[in-house]
């Protein structure tokens, strides 16, 4: 088991389907379970894509303002829970405390 | 949270739905399985930055949706007998069996309880050695790990009170079932990426390429899901048939191989009946030889279970994305996520419960009408 944090709610999870996590890796958990490590190279690669995507109209200085805007204020990440636990992207605060209970 | 809201950016969500008004020339039928992402596409408005044309189905996977009346009606009978503590997640309490639910059961002294995770039933049990604790373990293969975790802890400690009472399901049969009904409209899939996140996206090309349909492992943030529908139109319109991640921060081709490993000792392939659909074969898993002593339906026999679905309600149409919710005639009138008449309205995953929360049951006129309401009721 270790620890998750869950955008400030800590939770003991099953890290055992991650042996390769650590501490302040971020993960997919679901119903108790970290399933998949997220690799921050490819989010960060995917997001670069993106934001180039169709942009050859438009000025590239524009688009930044547009993307530090809408970091700073982003929509609300589901504040009743009744969205799928899976679809949040938690950090690992410290992973390896007593495995395999 | 990190990578959360970079991945709801409004303004590159607009660039992207432009390209795709830019690459469709032609309607497209396009299905994504999970039920997760049809309230993602819901309530983000996805659909609604689409091309005319471009028209989301959504899929039958809601493992809620898709749990066959008779198990739920078995749940219900196990649940209300004395000595036995029954758990599970959350969304499956207001799902109606034939005459109740498990909230109702609770209420008339049944000991239901909801546990986040399926090892607190387990640490349940440990507690309660005088008592025989039930976990319903419904779900697709993204919640089959845990499940499958629960039992073989379970096994390993020695438990003699501890059951799982099991319907999983999985999503490979049931794309093909659906690309098999002679009615099917679908032409594309955004295979869902969690549910790949455990099995990886191995199982897929041999469907592609079997009924010529472009697949696309999705992710389920707006960006995410937009890329998806993206590339899947890309490829309709390449006249192209393959494979594609588009989640790939969090899904590879072999999946997680420790769980996959777990999976293949606990459960084994079984027939399963999906609840609108009817029996799709080889499409789910139940407890393997070695844990069949865990099985709630051997540990409780439970017969002479009278089984009768709601007359009014259209879930099985619904699942099969014959029709939208809001065509089911008793679609917020009869039922509503408070007084639901299917599972489909219950759950988070249910296409019903995203139409009715998202408000997309109002034409136009209604919407027009209710403004005028406003502004009357302002003006005097």
């Amino acid at each position: 088991m270790g620890r998750v944090n869950f955008g400030g709610v800590v939770k003991n999870v099953c890290l055992d389907y991650v042996p390769e996590v650590a501490v302040g890796d971020y993960t997919i958990v679901h119903v108790g379970f970290a399933l998949s490590k997220i690799d921050e190279q490819t989010a960060l690669e995917t997001l670069e894509l993106f934001r180039k995507m169709g942009t050859l109209e438009e000025e590239l200085a524009s688009e930044e303002e547009a993307f530090a805007r809408a970091a700073k204020a982003p929509q609300s990440p589901c504040p009743d829970g009744s969205c799928d636990p899976a679809e949040h992207i938690q950090p690992a605060d410290a992973p390896t405390e007593s495995r395999g209970r | 949270m990190k990578y959360l809201t970079e991945f709801r950016n409004g303004e590159i969500a607009q660039r992207m739905a432009r390209e795709i008004h830019q690459v469709a020339t032609r309607p497209w039928k396009i299905m994504e399985v999970c039920g997760g992402q049809t309230h993602s596409i819901i309530r983000n408005g996805i659909d609604q930055m689409l091309p005319a044309g471009i028209e989301m189905i959504h899929g039958p996977g809601c493992p809620v949706c898709v749990t066959p009346l008779g198990l739920i009606d078995k749940a219900l009978a196990i649940a209300a007998q004395p000595g036995v503590i029954f758990c599970s997640f959350g969304d499956m309490l207001r799902v109606p069996g034939t005459d109740r639910d498990l909230f109702q059961v609770k209420g008339s002294g049944g000991d239901v309880r909801v546990v986040y995770s399926p090892l607190d039933a387990v640490e349940l049990a440990v507690r309660n050695p005088d008592k025989q604790v039930v976990f319903f373990g419904v779900g697709f293969e993204t919640t089959a790990p845990a499940n499958a975790m629960s039992v073989h802890v379970a096994k390993r400690r020695g438990l003699k009170n501890f059951s799982l009472l099991v319907s999983h399901v999985l999503v490979p049969p049931a794309i093909e079932a659906i690309m098999s009904s002679p009615d099917n409209k679908v032409q594309a899939f955004l295979a869902a990426g969690h549910v790949c996140s455990v099995m990886g996206y191995w199982e897929y090309p041999p469907i592609a390429d079997k009924f010529q349909i472009p697949i696309v492992v999705t992710g389920f943030e707006p960006l995410d899901l937009l890329d998806g529908i993206r590339r899947a139109v890309i490829q309709l319109e390449k006249g192209e048939h393959r494979v594609e991640n588009a989640y790939e921060r969090i899904v590879t081709y072999a999946g997680n191989l420790p769980a996959q490993k777990l999976l293949a000792e606990v459960f084994e392939i079984t027939d399963r009946a999906w609840r609108g659909i009817g029996v799709i074969p080889k499409s789910g898993w139940r407890l393997s030889e070695p844990y069949r002593e865990f099985d709630a339906e051997e540990r409780f026999h439970i017969a002479n279970i009278h089984t009768e679905e709601s007359p009014l309600c259209k879930a099985g149409d619904v699942l099969r994305g014959a029709i939208k919710p809001a065509e089911c005639p008793a679609f917020g009138k009869e039922c509503t996520p408070r007084h639901p008449l299917g599972a489909t309205m219950v759950s988070s995953e249910g296409a019903c419960a995203a139409y009715f929360n998202y408000g997309r049951f109002l034409s136009a006129e209604d919407l027009a009408n209710a403004g005028s309401a406003l502004s009357g009721a302002a003006n005097g």
